[in-house]
């Protein structure tokens, strides 16, 4: 086949990747593992195992607060991590990276913090249509608290942010836009540089769900020009339990605190507490160390490999899984934008894709089946669910031809 | 194909699929709503109990192969059963869909080839979905059925 002389990395190239990934190596039922679920969450590389096995047999204590040398080591490992964070996505500085326990966590803690203290009654949450569950619930409870309103960008039929509608809705009365960088049920990159250019000229704050985002495309906080930026260490070839919320300085040091505890004060009597300096500020109580440690390896790896390959290599091989999968008789590629990265959501016919999920997992393909976390979107397009192939930066062809081999087995049974 | 896969998808199940079985409404009689949250699956029954007896069983609904098709196995074998007894084959069908892998499977006429799914347990609510909402409206309950 011609394309494949085309292809950006070489099979040698990939393979040695791959081989820094241990879990590729498993079988599953029997059949070589094909994981095309990374939208879920990704495979960690050695590197970040490693990174959690040598902090827990050398370094491990409690931070931030003993003078003995394991403290000092633990808290040099975590506020080693906080800086690598920093510098990957190019914060100003340190102290506006919040580690959190996932994407979720720093959308909530802006909503409850943030909306907390700036939102009220006649005001204008700006969301759209193709966010996860967890960039529109937590929208919702601080509208209920403060008697905002939430408002919805829609999306058009190829899954694309509808940017007039957008300039319509967007008025004086909007003080926060939340919009995903790359959504994770139709894989379309939104404007976002464009979309916070808009909403500061409209006073608005802006945070974006770099949830899907930050593990496919580099991404710079100060050239995007965001407010807030959330990430999820899981995504990012890193460990489950810590995330990352970015803030400008600015905002974040006039928000008041989001859980109180340890760590996150200055001083503190029956009377009144006093609020530690940020990051702190936002992170009460013993912190996910190990996490942490884990989080900082893996951006450390992303970088080592680089975005130029990582991005180059899953633009090709979403070209060949869209062709290929296309072909499949009765596939309905849902989430078309022109603007999209390693995302294939798909129905067939009418088969149900949890019939599809399973019969292609005993071929050793790992797709993900349903909603999504995204009930809107299904709602958007007149569907229950879809059946999702995800990449990353390790998937190769023979994952796709797999998943297309068992795409076939699906078609026979269900014909 | 792999074992398990043909354990799971049989003749009689991918047939019901295909056509399920008194998929229609029910007119006046007792009717139930559930719904399996976590993929979106819902289902309505439909039962016609006159005398203590099921007249009558249909559903409507979407899901997937699985949840279809018990839906349809279901309606066939309620009908004619008397109340205690449907409730009885609905213990008598989760305790089979729930057993270990290696435990005997029961006789229960064509219900039986629904056991496959304990080789695949995130597909048993799939399978039990349309059984818990017969349930409640054999026992009269108002509350949608849900699975969580
Ligand atoms: C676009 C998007 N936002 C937010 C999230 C939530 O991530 P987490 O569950 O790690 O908080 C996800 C993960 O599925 C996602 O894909």
């Amino acid at each position: 086949m011609s394309a494949k002389a085309s292809a950006v990395e070489s099979a040698a190239a990939v393979a040695s990747l791959r081989d820094e990934f241990p879990i590729l190596a498993i079988e599953a039922h029997g059949r070589r593992l094909a994981y095309l679920d990374n939208a879920a969450t990704t495979q960690k590389p050695r590197e970040v195992l490693d990174a959690i096995a040598t902090y827990y047999t050398t370094q491990n204590a409690n931070v931030h607060r003993g003078v003995h040398l394991l403290s000092e080591r633990a808290t040099e490992v975590f506020e080693g991590a906080r800086a690598t964070v920093a510098d990957f996505f190019n914060a100003a500085s340190a102290k506006e990276i919040i580690f959190t326990r996932n994407a979720t966590e720093g959308i909530n803690l802006v909503a409850a913090s943030w909306g907390g203290a700036n939102l009220t009654a006649g005001d204008e949450v700006l969301i759209s249509a193709m966010e996860h569950h967890s960039n529109i619930v937590p929208w919702q409870l601080a509208c209920q608290r403060t008697g905002a309103a939430l408002k919805v960008i829609p999306i058009d039929d190829r899954g694309a942010l509808d940017m007039e509608a957008f300039a319509r809705l967007l008025t004086a009365r909007t003080k926060i836009v939340a919009v995903s960088q790359l959504s994770n049920a139709l894989g379309t990159i939104n404007p976002v540089a464009e979309v916070v250019r808009a909403a500061h000229a409209a006073g608005a704050v802006v945070l974006v769900d770099g949830a899907q985002a930050a593990y496919h495309l580099p991404v710079d906080v100060r050239a995007l020009g965001v407010d807030f930026y959330v990430a999820t260490g899981h995504k990012l070839y890193g460990p489950t339990g810590i995330g990352v919320l970015y803030g400008r300085e600015a905002l974040l040091d006039a928000m008041p605190p989001y859980q109180g505890g340890g760590d996150m004060i200055a001083s503190v009597t029956f009377e009144r507490s006093t609020w530690n300096s940020l990051p702190h500020k936002f992170e009460a109580g013993t912190p996910h160390i190990e996490g942490a440690a884990g989080l900082g390896a893996a951006v450390k790896f992303i970088r080592r490999i680089g975005f130029d390959r990582i991005t180059a290599h899953e633009r090709e091989l979403l070209a060949y899984a869209t062709a290929a999968v296309s072909e499949v008789p009765g596939v309905r590629l849902v989430g078309t934008a022109p603007d999209k990265a390693s995302i294939l959501s798909f129905v067939m016919g009418d088969i149900h894709p949890h019939d599809i999920g399973t019969v292609v997992d005993r071929a050793g393909v790992a797709i993900r089946t349903g909603h999504h976390c995204a009930q809107p979107v299904m709602a958007r397009f007149g569907i229950p669910a879809t059946a999702r192939a995800s990449l990353a930066m390790y998937n190769t062809r023979e994952d796709v031809d797999q998943l297309v081999a068992a795409l076939h087995d699906v078609r026979r049974m269900f014909a | 194909m792999n074992d398990g896969l043909q354990d799971l998808y049989r003749e009689v199940i991918l047939d019901h699929n295909r056509r399920p079985r008194n998929f229609r409404v029910i007119e006046g009689g007792r009717r139930h709503e559930g719904f399996n949250p976590l993929c979106g699956d819902r289902v309505t029954v439909y039962l016609k109990v006159e005398d203590g007896v099921v007249r009558d069983a249909a559903f409507e609904g979407q899901g997937c192969a699985i949840a279809k098709a018990s839906a349809s196995l279901m309606t066939e074998a309620l009908k004619g059963l008397t109340v205690d007894e449907a409730r009885k084959r609905f213990a008598e069908f989760q305790a089979m869909v729930t057993s270990p892998l290696e435990s005997p499977v029961p006789d229960l006429g064509k219900l039986s080839v629904l056991a496959g799914v304990r080789e695949f347990p995130t597909r048993v609510k799939c399978a039990s979905l349309a059984w818990h909402t017969a349930k409640a409206a054999l026992d009269g309950d108002d509350a949608p059925v849900s699975t969580e």
